[in-house]
Order: C-alpha cells, then sequence, then structure tokens
C-alpha cells in the first residue's frame, strides 16, 4: 500500500474534521477523495503531508509516518493546493527554481527538469512572463508542473479542477490521466463529482468527516443504486407499456421523465425491453445503458441516511 | 513514545534566505528607504561638517563626532539613524507570513522536504542581512563623506567604536525586525499587522516616556524636604524607562559614541571623588558600560522571535 490510515482523526476543539479515517491506497492507483465542501477532504491531505497534526490515528505514506518523518515523506510526494499561489512578481521559471532550491536539486539537474516538465505542461513559452499575468487554468498547470519538478510517487491534488473552465478542466483532467500511465498514484479531491469520476480508479465518498463509501464507481452504484444497469428507453408506446416494463423480471425502479423511460436493472435487459416494446405495438426509438453517476449515488445515499435518521 | 523528527532543520534555509534577500533588495520599498536614509545622511554630514569647521580644536575623537553633532534644525545622524531604523525593519518585515497566506503559496512551499523553521529563520535572516547591507552602505557613507569635508583619519579606536555602533544598530534593528514578524503571524491583513508594528513603535518613541514619569511619580514620590526621593525617584524613572527599547539603543550608542560618559545613571558627588571629569574611556571600559543594555536588546529580540516561532509552528496551514 502506498498511503494507509489506521482511524485517522482530527479535531478542532469540539469540531470535528475527520473522523476514523481507514483509508488505503495501493500503487498506481487513482483515488479519488469526493464530497462536499468543509467534509475532511483538505484535512485528511494535510495529515498524509504532514502539514497538520493528527489528533489520534496513524498515517502511513510510501512507509513514513508524516508527523515524525515529514522530509522523506514531502521528497517523494507532490502537492497540488486547492487555490494554487506563486509569486507574482517572479517569471514561472524563478517561481520553479526557488522549488528546486528548497527540493536541494544541484543546478544542472534542475534547469533540465524545470525545462521539461514546462514543456509538457504547455508552459514553455510564457516561462519567462512574471505569473501575475497568468489565467486561472495557466496557474493550475503551473502547479503540477511543480508537482513532476520532485519526480514524485506519488501526487496529491487537492480540488485540481475547481475554477477551471470546462475546455481547460477537461485538458487537466487528461494531464492527471496522464500521471497514471507514468505510473504515479494519485490521490485527488473534489466536490465536482461528475468531473472526476471518469479517472478515479476507486473513490471514496465523504460526509462530514467520515468516508462513508468507498469502491469503483460501478461498485458504489451498484450497493446504493440497487441496480448496477440503469437503461434509459424511448418509444412511442401503447397505454398498456409501463405495465408490461414493470412485469418484466428483474426491473428495479421505474420512472418516467421527459417523454424516456428510466429503469435500473440487476442485468442487461435491453434484449427483452425491445420485445417487451414491440409486443406492446410500439414504436422502439432509442434504447441504451447510462453510465451511473456520482452525483446520483451521493444524492442517494444521502437520501437515505437522512430517510433513516429521520426514522 | 518519544521519537526525535528526522533531518535538520536548517534544511532549505539558504533557499529561503537568498530568495528573501533577493526580494527584499529588489522591493520598491527598501529604494524609498534607502533614499529617505541617504538623505538624511547627507544633511547630518553636512551640519555635522559645518559645526565641527568652526570648532576643530583639540577633540581626540572628531571622527566620532561626526555622528552625534547636531544643528537646529536638523538633528545628528545618530538620531536620524534611531529614528529610521525602527521604521525600516517593520517595512521589511510586517508581510512576512501573512503575505504568504494571501498569495497562498505558504501551503505549497511547506510541501517541499522543509520544516517550518528554515521558512521562519530564512524570513528572519534576510530581513537581517539586508538591513546591515544598508546600514553598512550608510555608515560607510557618512564615513566616507567625513573624511572629505573633515579632512582628518579616524583613529584605530574610533573604527572600532563605530563598528560597535553599527553592530548595536542592527541589533536594535533585529528587535523591530521580529517584532514585525510576529505581527505577521499573529494577524492575518498585513495592512493590519504593519499598523500594529507601527503603534508599538510610536507608543515606545512617545508614549513610554510619559508613561514611565507618571508611573515613577506614582511609585517613588518626590518629597522636597528628602533628597534621597528625588535620588529614588530618578532611579525608578530610569529603571522603567529602560523597557523601552529605545532607551537602551540610545544609551548604548551614547557609551559608544561618546568616550567621555562614564555612567548612564544619577551620579553622586561622593562618587566622583578623584575622577577626572571629561577624561575618556578606554574603549573596553565604554563597552563594559554598554553590555547591560546590549544584551538586554539582544534579549527582547530573541524573545520575540520565539514567541515567532511558537505561534508559527502551531499556526493551521489552510488559511
Amino acid at each position: 500500500m502506498v498511503i494507509e490510515t489506521h482511524d485517522l482523526s482530527k479535531r478542532y476543539g469540539r469540531v470535528v474534521a475527520v473522523e476514523g479515517l481507514n483509508l488505503q491506497v495501493g500503487e498506481g492507483e487513482v483515488f479519488g477523495l469526493l464530497g462536499p465542501n468543509g467534509s475532511g477532504k483538505t484535512t485528511t491531505i494535510l495529515m498524509l503531508l504532514g502539514l497538520t497534526e493528527p489528533t489520534s490515528g496513524t498515517a502511513q505514506v510510501l512507509g513514513h509516518d508524516p508527523v515524525r518523518e515529514p522530509l522523506s515523506v514531502k521528497r517523494q510526494v507532490g502537492y497540488l493546493p486547492d487555490s494554487v499561489g506563486f509569486y507574482g512578481e517572479m517569471t514561472a521559471w524563478e517561481n520553479l527554481r526557488y522549488t528546486t532550491r528548497l527540493l536541494g536539486l544541484p543546478r544542472l539537474e534542475a534547469e533540465k527538469r524545470i525545462g521539461e516538465v514546462l514543456e509538457r505542461m504547455g508552459l514553455a513559452d510564457v516561462a519567462q512572463r512574471p505569473v501575475a499575468t497568468f489565467s486561472r487554468g495557466m496557474r493550475q498547470r503551473l502547479g503540477l508542473a511543480e508537482v513532476l519538478l520532485k519526480r514524485p510517487k506519488v501526487a496529491i491534488l487537492d480540488e485540481p479542477t475547481l475554477g477551471l473552465d470546462p475546455e481547460a478542466a477537461l485538458e487537466f483532467l487528461a494531464m492527471i490521466r496522464g500521471l497514471k500511465a507514468e505510473g504515479i498514484t494519485v490521490l485527488l479531491s473534489s466536490h465536482l463529482l461528475h468531473q472526476v469520476q471518469a479517472i478515479c480508479d476507486r473513490v471514496g465518498l465523504f460526509h462530514r468527516g467520515r468516508m462513508v463509501l468507498v469502491g469503483t464507481v460501478r461498485d458504489l452504484a451498484e450497493r446504493v443504486l440497487g441496480g448496477a444497469y440503469r437503461i434509459r428507453l424511448r418509444a412511442s408506446a401503447g397505454a398498456s407499456l409501463a405495465e408490461r416494463l414493470k412485469s418484466l423480471e428483474g426491473v428495479g425502479a421505474l420512472r418516467q421523465q421527459d417523454g424516456s423511460w428510466y429503469l435500473e436493472a440487476r442485468r442487461d435487459l435491453r434484449p427483452e425491453l425491445a420485445r417487451a416494446v414491440l409486443e406492446a405495438g410500439g414504436e422502439l426509438l432509442e434504447l441504451g445503458l447510462e453510465e451511473p453517476s456520482l452525483d446520483e449515488v451521493y444524492a442517494r445515499y444521502f437520501q437515505e441516511v437522512r430517510h433513516a435518521e429521520a426514522a | 513514545m518519544l521519537r526525535l523528527r528526522e533531518g535538520s532543520p536548517w534544511t532549505g534555509l539558504w533557499a529561503v534566505f537568498f530568495k528573501e534577500l533577493a526580494d527584499h533588495l529588489s522591493s520598491i520599498r527598501i529604494r524609498l528607504l534607502e533614499v529617505l536614509i541617504a538623505l538624511s545622511a547627507l544633511g547630518a554630514v553636512y551640519t555635522a561638517s559645518q559645526t565641527l569647521r568652526q570648532t576643530v580644536s583639540e577633540d581626540p575623537f572628531l571622527f566620532l563626532k561626526l555622528f552625534t553633532t547636531e544643528q537646529d534644525p536638523l538633528p545628528s545622524f545618530v538620531a536620524f539613524l534611531s529614528f529610521f531604523v525602527p521604521l525600516a525593519a517593520i517595512a521589511l518585515g510586517f508581510d512576512a507570513l501573512n503575505g504568504e497566506y494571501g498569495r497562498n503559496t505558504l501551503s505549497r512551499v511547506l510541501a517541499q522536504p522543509i520544516y517550518r523553521d528554515a521558512l521562519l529563520f530564512g524570513k528572519f535572516l534576510a530581513g537581517l542581512a539586508t538591513l546591515g547591507v544598508v546600514l553598512l552602505a550608510l555608515f560607510l557613507l557618512v564615513a566616507g563623506l567625513g573624511l572629505l569635508f573633515l579632512g582628518v583619519p579616524p583613529g584605530g579606536e574610533e573604527v572600532g567604536r563605530a563598528l560597535l555602533f553599527l553592530l548595536a544598530t542592527l541589533v536594535y534593528a533585529g528587535i523591530w525586525l521580529a517584532l514585525a514578524i510576529l505581527f505577521s503571524v499573529l494577524f492575518r491583513q498585513p495592512a493590519t499587522s504593519a499598523l500594529a508594528a507601527i503603534a508599538v513603535w510610536l507608543f515606545f518613541t512617545i508614549f513610554w516616556g510619559i508613561v514611565a514619569q507618571l508611573l515613577a511619580q506614582a511609585l517613588r514620590p518626590v518629597d522636597p524636604f528628602n533628597p534621597e526621593s528625588a535620588l529614588a525617584n530618578a532611579q525608578a524613572l530610569l529603571f522603567l524607562s529602560r523597557f523601552s527599547p529605545n532607551t537602551l539603543y540610545a544609551e548604548t550608542i551614547l557609551v559608544l559614541l561618546n568616550p567621555a560618559v562614564r555612567s548612564l545613571g544619577p551620579v553622586l558627588f561622593t562618587q566622583l571623588e578623584g575622577a577626572l571629569i571629561g577624561t575618556p574611556l578606554p574603549l573596553s571600559q565604554s563597552l563594559l558600560l554598554a553590555w547591560p543594555q546590549l544584551t538586554g536588546m539582544l534579549a527582547a529580540c530573541t524573545l520575540l522571535f520565539t514567541l515567532t516561532y511558537v505561534l508559527f509552528q502551531r499556526r493551521e496551514v489552510r488559511a
């Protein structure tokens, strides 16, 4: 395990920021810490980096304890904070040069790496411009360039797509996928579930300081939404279609919205559905499998939690 | 289970030091301060040399007079310095750490393999080095101009005294720098910390003298029929006023630059028996006289810096 925590907790006075966190991230994995703002994601990240001390519990990052061996951890772990900042009056190159000095890299090696990472992040042309003139997206890319400067084994990215326009966000996510291809373990946090679900191997959903669900997106969908398969059906249907659909074996929830039917099923029911529509004398217009969305998983899960609490 | 943290707290210290030094030396505020101080130096040297030419006579420490001579309306160089040095130190330190918060750079820098110690020490040392460079340049400027105007080279002891004076000024600057950095940890807004530091400076420059007088009067009232009470009052006043770094600095440089000064407190006639009033003390004796003041300033500086260190170590990284 690259990252491992045991009952990691952080309290600020009586406020619980993180409670009993047991997290395991394997090598080469992209793990997403997901949840709304203030649910404990950033605190978790800071504890993993040794930037804040846990109240109780332990953490191991690459076999080191961040509290006692923070330098070993920080030498191998790249960190991109949310709303990353640079010294505005210095150029991009100078900012990175400062980082290489803090890393203790010799000059030639440092300059070689700076050239590489700026090239890779598409910032080579603006390397000599003061960072104050950079857009949000460029700053974010410079932040990732700084992470790569370390040649890290683990990259921790806090809200990497926050504040980026959709195009820049997609571009940035592709860059994160590139890290995985290099064998870098990635831990990222986000509250924009739909944006990051595509690149995460596994996700942990946070709620009020607790990681309440953990697994692959598909796992979670199966667990929370009841059916792993979500099928969308559009048909100019006879009146009896609803009855027929409900009577099919394996159909879970069924709802109609904007002229389409949404079904949840335990297995791929598409052939049966097509037959049912034809037998009902309707015309099949559209039939497709929908990827489960994390937003829905999240919303549904907390709906259930609230119901359980109310009961 | 007590385990030491790994590695050295000094890792990265020089990286921070040189970055901050470069920032300081190229910043606009240091330009402004340089202009101000250079102007004051010129003024001071000019008045001093004008006055000194008329009274050149037999003073063996003519060179030191360059720093201390005043002529209305212009104060002496030393008076200028004791006024400007705290302001310069505050200007260099007031946004040391809250500035990093404001620019969102703190967490990024601390995610590099360094301890917070390195960041804090680096910033403090860089500020001190900047002040040192400015002071040294200024001192050489005044000394050089003095040589040109007066045409009298300084003796060995005079140079020694002048260098000690420079050192004392740097320690004095260190107090205000440490205070400014302390406020930059305490307050989130750079404007607030700058104002707070200037308020403290104003308090000691203007109000502490008055407060000390009132307190001394209340604690050791002067009885017109008892001369002992007058002495007690004077001693209480001196004791209280020495809480101000300004007093300590003023006393230190008075002793260092005036070899004729033999005591800093009230002197009784009985103590003067056999003394040759006006004969200069050797440097070692002057240093001995100013030693408590120098140590006091050093202690204040260390105390403030330690407080800053403790507070900064406990501060959360996220804003």
